[in-house]
């Protein structure tokens, strides 16, 4: 747990934080949103001591950072920076196992989980592990800087805007996979980002900040249903709301199921479980469809979603 | 290894003329007609030569200790203040001629090795300085801030990123240095240190151009010499660096 109380931050006369309360709960991802300089990697830096706080207490799990050896508390810390970061003299495996090795790990310890590492990541080990960054897309740069905070299982996670400067397509499937890991692994873990899609797609709870305060501290969907101001709601973008709301739904909580999986009728298009409302709404859209099938990862049919089920799936 | 071979075969050139000179005799005698003592003789080529080479060597090492230590310093966060200073001081050196250095140098520890030394150490530092700076500035600010920040302590930092990445510049900026220094070390023979100056300044007073050509012709080569080498070290530091990633 992280507990952040009445911390500022400030850089001679500009106060970067101003005084902000914020819990975050263990094994929970908390999203710092927010636009450019509102002090979102400010505050992250300062939970790993890269900057020190002017005011205020910062504590994990219920011990003051400043009384931790920094070493220690960062060691424990997986950090994942925007821009990667990697070292570029070092290939992605010596990359990846940077923590490890400062931890002393044995050899044989730091080979596996490098490579299980890269595998998690959709990294083919073979490919990658002796590739220099310099010879990675943007991409694979990010997903190595990501296996590199995960390398030594710390209890925490770091992650500064993590996913930016990257396509639509690239972000999405990391965004997928960051998801996939998190269901795994349970990390507390803070998550810097300008993107809201992205903050309400990964956030346990977001807090949006401006201008070095948290104006709104809540989960994803009680931020869509009632915005603290007008800031939080124009940063929601107003008219998006519903179909946002929607994007937080699954198909597989709101779909009736069949008693038994069925096989599945190979002409019409169908929905995964792990759709979104708002996924399903658009093919419905687009097949101008009253209901559709709902297949498993097996390709066998195990329910129907139909359009009543979306409207009040999703308010 | 292919890229120290030819270092190695003008490391050969230099070593003989230095000890066959007078194969040379008959050709400074056709162009010097009149002149009986052809070949300098007041003291053996080898000796001024090894001279020569351990006051550029001596003087390279003190300069780039001092000059890495002083850019490390400076770009630390206790010495930051110092970094602008610094590099005015690397900037405006380069301007100031080695002579100046060199005549700098005598009022202060008289004649002979020692102010030669002083000067080249003081010439040869402003470059190595401006690369320690340049190359160390250059590393983006990414990197290192991941390295803290996953938890390497500032000594790791330094050697382990730092310091590698930074390595090529600084090591371009030895390469002028020492190569300057080889040219500045001939000139400590007018105030009287043992280089292969010295029988480019006994011509140039006895009017023997011949004296002249064999001191320049050793010094030409040791440059030559000694550059090649530093654009082999160059050449094979990536490579150094993959063979380090490899075995580390
Ligand atoms: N080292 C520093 N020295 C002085 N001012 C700083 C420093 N770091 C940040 N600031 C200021 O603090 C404020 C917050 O910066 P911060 O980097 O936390 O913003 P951010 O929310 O991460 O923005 P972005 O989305 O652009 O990364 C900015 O106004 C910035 O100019
Ligand atoms: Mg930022």
């Amino acid at each position: 747990m992280i507990e952040l109380k009445g911390v500022s931050c400030r850089f001679g006369s500009t106060v970067a934080v101003d005084a902000i309360n914020l819990t975050v709960e263990t094994g929970e991802v908390c999203v710092l949103v927010g636009s450019s300089g509102c002090g979102k990697s400010t505050t992250l830096r300062m939970i790993n001591r890269l900057l020190p706080h002017s005011a205020g207490e910062i504590s994990v799990d219920g011990q003051d950072i400043r009384r931790i050896d920094v070493r220690k508390l960062r060691l424990n810390m997986g950090y994942a920076i925007q821009g990667t970061g990697l070292f570029p003299h070092w290939t992605v495996a010596r990359n990846v196992a940077l923590v490890p090795k400062l931890l002393g790990w044995s050899r044989d310890r730091i080979t596996t989980r490098v490579d299980e590492l890269l595998t998690l990541l959709g990294l083919a080990p073979e490919t990658f592990a002796n590739k220099y960054p310099e010879q990675l897309s943007g991409g694979q740069a990010q997903r190595v800087g990501v296996a590199r905070a995960l390398a030594a299982d710390p209890n925490i996670l770091l992650m500064d805007e993590p996913f930016g400067a990257l396509d639509a397509i690239t972000r999405d499937n990391l965004q997928n996979e960051m998801l996939r890991i998190q269901r795994q692994v349970h990390k507390t873990t803070v998550f810097v980002t300008h993107d809201i899609d992205e903050a309400l797609r990964l956030a346990t709870r977001i807090a949006v900040m401006d201008q070095g305060r948290i104006l709104q501290h809540d989960t994803p969907e009680n931020i869509l249903r009632s915005p603290a101001n007008a800031f939080v709601e124009n940063l929601l973008g107003s008219q998006d709301r519903g179909l946002k709301l929607s994007a937080l739904r699954r198909v597989g909580d709101a779909m009736s199921r069949h008693p038994q999986p069925c096989e599945p009728d190979l002409e019409t298009d169908w929905l995964s479980e792990d759709d979104s409302l708002r996924q399903a709404l658009s093919v419905m859209l687009w097949h101008e469809a009253e209901q559709l099938p709902v297949r498993d990862a097996g390709g066998a049919e195990i329910g129907v979603l139909s359009r009543d089920q979306i409207w009040t799936g999703a308010t | 290894m292919r890229v120290f071979i030819r270092p190695c075969v003008w490391l050969l050139a230099l070593l003989f003329c230095a000890s066959f000179m007078s194969v040379f005799e008959a050709l400074f005698g056709w162009f010097q007609p009149g002149q009986t003592s052809l070949i300098y003789q007041r003291a053996g080529f080898l000796s001024l030569l090894q001279n020569h080479v351990l006051l550029v060597l001596i003087s390279g090492s003190i300069g780039t200790a001092m000059a890495v230590s002083a850019g490390i310093l400076v770009t630390r966060g206790w010495g930051r203040d110092f970094l602008p200073l610094a590099s005015q001081v690397a900037s405006i050196g380069q301007t100031f001629p080695p002579v100046a250095v060199l005549a700098l140098a005598v009022p202060v520890l008289g004649f002979g090795e020692a102010p030669t030394l002083m000067a080249l150490v003081l010439y040869g530092l402003l470059p190595i300085l401006r690369n320690t700076l340049v190359g160390l500035d250059g590393i983006a600010p990414a990197v290192k801030e991941a390295a803290s920040g996953m938890g390497m302590s500032p000594t790791q930092v330094l050697l382990k990123v730092e310091l590698p990445l930074a390595g090529r510049v600084i090591l371009a900026g030895v390469r002028t240095s020492v190569t300057i220094n080889i040219a500045t070390a001939a000139i400590g023979s007018t105030i009287g240190a043992r280089t292969l100056g010295d029988p480019v300044i006994a011509g140039l007073v006895n009017g023997n151009t011949g004296y002249v050509l064999q001191g320049a012709l050793l010094i030409g080569l040791l440059a030559i010499t000694t550059d090649s080498l530093f654009e082999a070290l160059q050449r094979t530091w990536s490579q150094r660096l993959l063979a380090a990633a490899v075995a580390g």
